[in-house]
């Protein structure tokens, strides 16, 4: 007690103790001497009596009294352990306030007075049968949190069975224990994790987090135990609350890099700057069209990336956090940039939050500027920041600058070098710095900038100037001794002594530059030697001994005399350094081996020093970690491993009990697709594949009644359920159908047929996906079997839909139109290629049959799109391909051409042409490529050469042409080996367009720009049934790649896109009038493409 | 997870400390005090703070800080966001969160903190289950509790806690059902000297207060959801739904709470509703400065500005300043140099203006630093995002 008392004391200073003494008499107002006892024990001890005394009485409230006053104590950090005999009687209360008080004194003083606490453990003992699983619950906390090693059995029968307990609250306790017991008695371990297996099997939200917790605090390496609930975790992450959602997720990570292989592509085709990925769209890419890539992403790799996603929206920052470092370190690199907008939304948060996120972002934006690029302006510095969070603004600021925007970067700097806050000038000089050495063409506008810096009044920027200067220098010393002499001229005024070494260091290393100045500046300096600061006397002596050198005639008495003020100097490292000048440069016999040497050594070329990033080596962390943040390893920080060469057997995760591997491969293939179980019905959109979910969702889109048809669907989720899962999983799904249905089930019945617009969601990522089609089936590649079979699954799945139902006899008979298509094709190519290689049948096909399903969707479903401004993705696809080269022509090579309508991956102002091949001679045909063009001019990014196509084989390759605007026909040469065609493409008007979206608000406004000359309108009949917007909206999108401006009037529809060379707006206007006429305006200021296109629009909506 | 947590007030003293594992002295506090001294402006201690044994996560809020004690690895931005949910509760609680209202209900705060945190992991952190379990203190509970003897400690678990909405209790009965959203639109602009917007963000949230019986299920649909750019909701709205639809589909908890926060996207620049003249000149030489500052309405949609507030940080070199406001009261702060001054309403027919002179130190060359001005005003019934 005194002893403790003391302690308290000394860390509490006067002000302390005084404030404390407050406390005390405001808490226990009632008490008058309550609290007074700082120093004066023996009103301590007096209190302490009253307070017993008080406990001991058969009065309830005065015991509450009492105890409240106890945990005042205890909350001030005073001791009040000389009660517990007092206090632990009334652990039996019936009061349940006061219970609680008593368990909390319990806990905190239990370690102290052991002996004393075993008393109260019957209590507990017999408080964990109780019927109210309140109270199971809070005596299982208090006897875990009593850290008293007698008890540890107790302890362990306590877990054990509260690990089977009925109420899952219970069960989260009894996995918060197992961390408190694992902490008291290592030895327990493998016990514990039997537990820790037991309850990672429990199916409910509440215990998931809590167990996980145990899992990482217990037996961190027990990866194995994670395998038959990976999926099961996954699934019901979104329902975890908050915190465990965390823990989950930072545990999977780490699963999954020692699971799954790497999903980073080795060969850069796609840049960090495409910005394109949406997961979404995978099912496309696994399908459109298989490489010969070998990667293909695990399913529950994929199913993790799924599930994590909606969490981006979570209001926890923490798990928004750990949703982003989990998409940093697991997802492939393209899809990494969906974190980016939900991070930059954290900086609106609390300071701290702030300060962790933009580390976070520093450390991303070093590796991947394309990520927070089109953000930069969210990181500008504010004049309310603190101090470090304005530096690691300007950390950010410098790791985006490049080219394109470093005037703007640069011009903010100016501002910030004249801020009142002198730390963050400081920085900004640094950066600037940086900048000057990251990006050379502004190298010399940033040196002119600093050097005008050095007139600055503000010591600290000045000093920070030269010394950034100097690094400058010393990257391109050549021609800058005009800014050398203009700092020995600065070097009086200049105080700081890490600049004025700095300029001594430059005088030196560039005396011969400046001949005349730098004696001058030695003489100085000799002068005010005695006077300097260490670093700058050190300097001095460098530059005497460079001076002696170079120029000993004018120098060489200033040295001696320098080198003699340094030899009794009272610090011993200039004296060292002096000696050892003196005996290098001033000749004498003894030593000439190394002054002959003295030159080289003092003068040699040095390298200029790198002006990296301080978040440069962060990487080696996890990202969100603490270790991270202190960028050193925190305890306890477990590596991430490194992605396995071969993924381990990915059945182990498997929950079936008996099945053969092959079989459950696609079965698999589309849990993996499975949204979060939020509900069972999710679970019957997600089970049955995406191609259903794009069936039935356009299909009921507006079918009220859509009730038959879910039943079926419905039974038809189910059975897949069960075949492909276990009992177990069974379980587990109508477990989350049990826990959702309460909320859900009821309204999700009528939800369901709104549900479209997801579907247009989840399709419109795929169709803006400039790059997909080039890179889509990487991914699915390697398994053409496993695709053909879901694919046919698919197909079927979208048949039981457009069966179904009577009002959306239009949208099968759409569906059918591509459907048919491919299936003519498929034969085609069957015919073609006989049996010779699957491989391309499939990839014709996908490659076909996705986008035109798309645009299918995308046209029925047009009226309400609802999606980003700017370039959104074409709202239709016409699958319509025109002959580049006919087989008899190209002597048995065979081309056709389609513009699949997909921003132009190469170059913005392209166009995108994607060009089918087939071989349909009888000899392989080498070296396909593109030869001469014209007009010369042209801009054409050719497909990369194909080196061989197989007879009866086909490819499918992408180019981007630039056609300026104008529907001139590209002229070019097709060369294969042997021959070369003149083939060229002629593009229809509506196919130079890009759509953007926007809002009508924008659309008049843009509009009232290009009236008058850029205004061209027509007058069409049309028929009285399509007066209605869907139908017209379909025409337009075939005629024109257009984007859907949503709009207030039923019988005014506006769509507007871009020309994809110049990116001039294109605004077209239905408008529809009485007597089925209708009025088409269309403004643009390309005004023959406006006229060509009133041309094709009028021929489309009349034939309509 | 979080070991032991101390709250330490501006003038550096702990006055309350709780532990949920084993006793970690007070000392540990002292490289926290350590950085505290360090630090030229309070919010400049760096939150996180590695010491030989420990970690400190500290926030600060209403001058008081939060310093968590952390022995291994985790998260910080979990212990961040935690430590900031347990001010919101003591907020919701007490009405404010002072050094003087924590003191006064001492045990309240303790009870909530054995419930918020198990072995220093997070149990239960929504209002609606911890008011069940510790009811809030009221003049009139306190004077019955005293009277009977009767606790403020629920007998039951509370029924969220177990159900699928963890959010919301069973069993809420009102007379008047009644629900109330709050659209709350911000904006953040940095404008140069100039006038003209370098960057402008609009961030708004959506708060709700509903006093509904039973347990409701509500839907909330937008006229143009495409406009809320990037949202994050409260856990109670079903993600899916607004993802398919945009419409917003929730079961909420009772009482006070945010919604969704969100963040528009600005295409084109945001029009900012005030504009300041302004005239801040240092003559070489002379101590005299002039100061001249004039704010006028802009494109306000016929709202009137309230609450003007403005502030700026004027050059060490100031000694002091001798202004004479329009409208309102100004305060000069000497030793911060903070020149602070409550406009109040704007009048658009007669603008409010801040004019006067600064006495500036005598000898001292003119400060070359241009003084950043801060305003903050509110406008009623007025969406910025439109």
């Amino acid at each position: 007690m005194l002893s403790m008392s003391t302690n308290n004391l000394s860390y509490n200073d006067q002000g302390g103790t005084d404030s404390a003494v407050e406390v005390g008499q405001e808490t226990t107002p009632t008490s008058s001497n309550a609290g007074a006892g700082f120093g004066l024990f023996s009103v301590d001890f007096k209190k302490n009596d009253d307070l017993k005394e008080m406990l001991e009485s058969n009065k309830e409230s005065l015991k509450l009294e009492a105890m409240k006053r106890v945990v005042g104590l205890i909350a001030k950090g005073k001791n009040a352990s000389e009660l517990f005999p007092a206090v632990v009687k009334n652990v039996a209360s019936k009061n349940i306030e006061l219970k609680k008080l008593v368990y909390v004194y319990l806990v905190r003083y239990a370690e102290e007075q052991q002996d004393l606490a075993l008393l109260s453990i019957s209590t507990f003992q017999r408080a964990l049968k109780d019927p109210n699983q309140l109270i199971r619950a809070s005596a299982l906390r208090v006897l875990s949190s009593i850290r008293v090693p007698i008890i540890v059995p107790i302890m362990m029968l306590a877990i054990k069975e509260a690990a089977s307990d009925m109420s899952p609250y219970v069960r989260k306790t009894s996995a918060h224990a197992i961390q408190k017991l694992y902490s008291l008695d290592q030895d327990q371990k493998d016990l514990l994790i039997e537990v820790i297996e037991k309850l990672l099997k429990d199916k409910s939200t509440l215990v998931a987090g809590s167990v996980v917790m145990a899992f990482e605090e217990v037996c961190p390496d027990r990866i194995d135990l994670i395998h038959k609930n990976y999926r099961k975790l996954c699934n019901l992450l979104v329902d975890v609350e908050e915190w465990g959602q965390v823990v989950i997720i930072s545990m999977l990570t780490r699963y999954a890099r020692t699971q799954f292989t790497s999903p980073w592509k080795e060969d850069g085709v796609f840049d960090e700057h495409s910005e394109r990925a949406f997961y979404e769209s995978d099912e496309e890419k696994t399908r459109n069209e298989p490489e010969a890539k070998p990667y293909m992403m695990d399913p529950d790799h994929r199913l993790l990336l799924r599930n994590t996603k909606p969490l981006l929206q979570s209001r926890n920052t923490a798990v928004v956090m750990s949703v982003a470092q989990l998409y940093w370190h697991l997802a492939p690199k393209n899809e990494v940039s969906i974190v980016t907008k939900s991070l930059v939304r954290l900086l609106r948060s609390h300071r701290e939050v702030q300060y962790i996120v933009l580390q976070n972002i520093a450390s991303m934006s070093i590796q991947r500027k394309g990520m927070f690029e089109p953000y930069m302006k969210s990181f500008y510095v504010r004049s309310t920041d603190a101090t470090h969070i304005k530096s690691l603004k300007l950390e950010i600021l410098t790791s985006l600058a490049n080219e394109a925007n470093i005037s703007t970067v640069l011009r903010e700097f100016q501002t910030y070098v004249k801020s009142q806050d002198k730390e963050f000038a400081a920085g900004t000089i640094q950066a600037i710095g940086r900048c000057a050495t990251n990006i050379s063409e502004v190298t010399d506008t940033c040196l002119n900038g600093l050097v005008l810096l050095l007139s600055n009044r503000d010591e600290t920027v000045v000093a920070e100037s030269v010394v950034v200067i100097r690094k400058l220098l010393q990257t391109q010393p050549t021609q800058h001794s005009d800014i050398i002499k203009h700092m020995a001229k600065l070097f009086d005024n200049i105080t700081v002594p890490m600049a004025r070494a700095s300029i001594l260091w430059l005088m030196g290393e560039y005396c011969e530059r400046v001949p005349k100045i730098a004696p001058d500046v030695l003489r100085k300096m000799a002068k005010s030697f005695t006077s300097e600061e260490d670093i700058v006397k050190l300097q001095t002596v460098n530059l005497a001994a460079k001076l002696y050198l170079t120029n000993s005639k004018q120098t060489k008495l200033l040295t001696q005399y320098i080198l003699n003020l340094g030899k009794y100097d009272q610090n011993y490292d200039i004296r060292d350094r002096t000696r050892f000048i003196r005996q290098l440069i001033v000749p004498n016999d003894k030593n000439g081996a190394l002054s002959k040497y003295a030159h080289r050594i003092l003068l040699a070329p040095k390298p200029a020093p790198l002006l990296e990033s301080a978040y440069k080596d962060r990487d080696r962390y996890q990202l969100g970690t603490l270790s991270h943040t202190i960028n050193t390893k925190a305890s306890g920080y477990l590596e991430l491993s490194d992605w396995p060469a071969v993924a381990p057997d990915q059945s182990v995760r498997n929950v079936e009990v008996i099945e053969p591997v092959k079989e459950w491969a696609p079965s698999l293939w589309k849990t993996g697709k499975s949204k979060p179980a939020k509900s069972s019905d999710d679970k019957f959109y997600s089970d049955s594949g995406e191609e259903e979910e794009e069936g039935s969702g356009s299909s009921s889109s507006e079918d009220g009644s859509s009730s038959s048809e879910e039943s079926g669907s419905d039974a038809e989720s189910r059975v897949e359920n069960s075949s492909q899962s276990s009992e177990e999983s069974d379980e587990s799904s109508s477990q989350s159908e049990k826990s959702s249905s309460e909320s859900e089930s009821d309204s999700e019945k009528k939800k369901r047929k709104t549900k479209t617009p997801l579907q247009k969601k989840t399709v419109k990522p795929t169709a803006k996906d400039g790059d997909s089609d080039g890179n889509v089936a990487k991914e699915a590649s390697s398994s053409s079997a496993e695709e053909s079979s879901s694919d046919s699954e698919s197909d079927s799945d979208a048949h039981t839909d457009s069966d179904s139902g009577t009002e959306h006899k239009k949208k099968t008979k759409s569906k059918a139109k591509p459907k048919v298509e491919v299936k003519s094709k498929k034969e085609v190519s069957l015919l073609d290629l006989g049996d010779f290689t699957p491989a391309p049948v499939t990839q014709l096909k996908s490659s076909i049959l996705s986008p035109s399903l798309l645009g299918d969707l995308e046209g029925m479903s047009l009226s309400n799109v609802s999606s980003t401004i700017q370039v959104s993705g074409p709202a239709f696809v016409p699958e319509k391909s025109h002959d580049l080269l006919h087989r008899m022509t190209g002597k048995g090579l065979s081309a056709q051409y389609q513009f699949p309508r997909q921003p132009c991956l190469y170059q913005p102002t392209m166009v995108s042409v994607q060009i089918s091949l087939t071989n349909t001679s009888d000899h392989p045909l080498e070296q396909i490529h593109i030869g001469d063009r014209s007009p010369t001019g042209l801009n054409i990014h050719c497909f990369n050469t194909v080196e061989c196509l197989e007879p009866e084989a086909s490819v499918t390759v992408f180019m981007g042409i630039d056609f300026n605007d104008s529907t001139q026909a590209a002229n070019f040469q097709l060369c294969t080996k042997e021959d070369h065609f003149s083939v060229s493409i002629q593009p229809a008007v509506g196919d130079l367009f890009l759509p953007i979206t926007m809002t009508e608000l924008d659309f008049r406004k843009e509009q009232g720009k290009l009236l008058g000359m850029n205004e061209s309108s027509a007058t069409i009949t049309m028929a009285a049934e399509n007066m209605t917007s869907q139908p017209i909206s379909r025409p337009v999108a075939t005629v024109a790649n257009l984007g859907v401006v949503p709009s207030g009037q039923d019988d005014i529809h506006r769509f507007a896109g871009k020309t994809a060379s110049s990116g001039a707006v294109v605004l077209v206007t239905v408008e529809l009038r009485e007597s089925s006429t209708a009025l088409i305006t269309i403004n643009t200021e390309k005004s023959v493409m406006g006229s060509m296109l009133l041309r094709d629009l009028k021929q489309a909506l009349a034939q309509a | 997870m979080i070991h032991s947590l101390f709250l330490v007030n501006s003038s550096g003293d702990i006055f309350l400390e709780k532990h949920w594992k084993s006793v970690v002295s007070r000392s540990v506090c002292d490289y926290f005090f350590e950085a505290q001294e360090r630090a030229s402006e309070p919010e400049n201690v760096p939150p996180v703070i590695p010491t030989p044994h420990h970690y400190l996560i500290s926030v600060l809020r209403h001058r008081i800080y939060f310093v968590a004690v952390i022995q291994s690895e985790v998260p910080p931005l979990f212990v961040i966001e935690f430590l900031h949910r347990v001010v919101d509760t003591f907020q919701d609680y007490f009405g404010v969160c002072t050094e003087a209202a924590i003191k006064d209900n001492v045990v309240v705060v303790y009870e909530l903190l054995e419930e918020m945190l198990d072995n220093g992991f997070p149990l239960a952190t929504e209002s609606n289950i911890l008011k069940e379990l510790i009811k809030p203190p009221t003049i009139l509970r306190t004077v019955v509790n005293t009277i009977t003897g009767s606790t403020n400690v629920g007998e039951q678990l509370p029924t969220g806690q177990l159900s699928v909405v963890p959010w919301r209790r069973t069993g809420v009965k009102y007379t008047n059902n009644e629900a109330y959203f709050d659209v709350v639109e911000e904006i953040d602009a940095i404008i140069d000297k100039s006038g003209s917007t370098i960057t402008a963000e609009i961030q708004g949230v959506i708060d709700a207060c509903v006093k509904l019986t039973g347990m409701p299920d509500l839907t909330l649909s937008f006229m143009n959801p495409r406009l809320l750019d990037d949202v994050s909701f409260h856990p109670c709205v079903r993600f899916k739904r607004w993802e398919a639809e945009r419409i917003l589909s929730f079961i909420p908890p009772d009482g006070n709470f945010r919604l969704l926060s969100y963040h528009v996207s600005c295409q084109n620049l945001v029009a900012i509703p005030v504009y300041v003249k302004h005239n801040i000149t240092f003559r070489e030489g002379s101590s005299q400065g002039r100061f001249e500052l004039t704010l006028g309405p802009k494109q306000t949609m016929g709202k009137g500005l309230e609450a003007v507030l403005i502030s700026s940080q004027l050059p060490r070199g100031v000694l002091n300043t001798n202004l004479n406001p329009s409208q309102g009261t100004y305060n000069f702060d000497p030793v911060t140099k903070l020149l602070s001054w409550d406009v109040g309403k704007i009048n658009p027919q007669k603008l409010p203006s801040l004019k006067g002179s600064m006495s500036l130190q005598a000898g001292a060359s003119k400060p070359d630093e241009n003084p950043t001005i801060n305003i903050q005003f509110k406008i009623q019934q007025s969406a910025l995002s439109g």
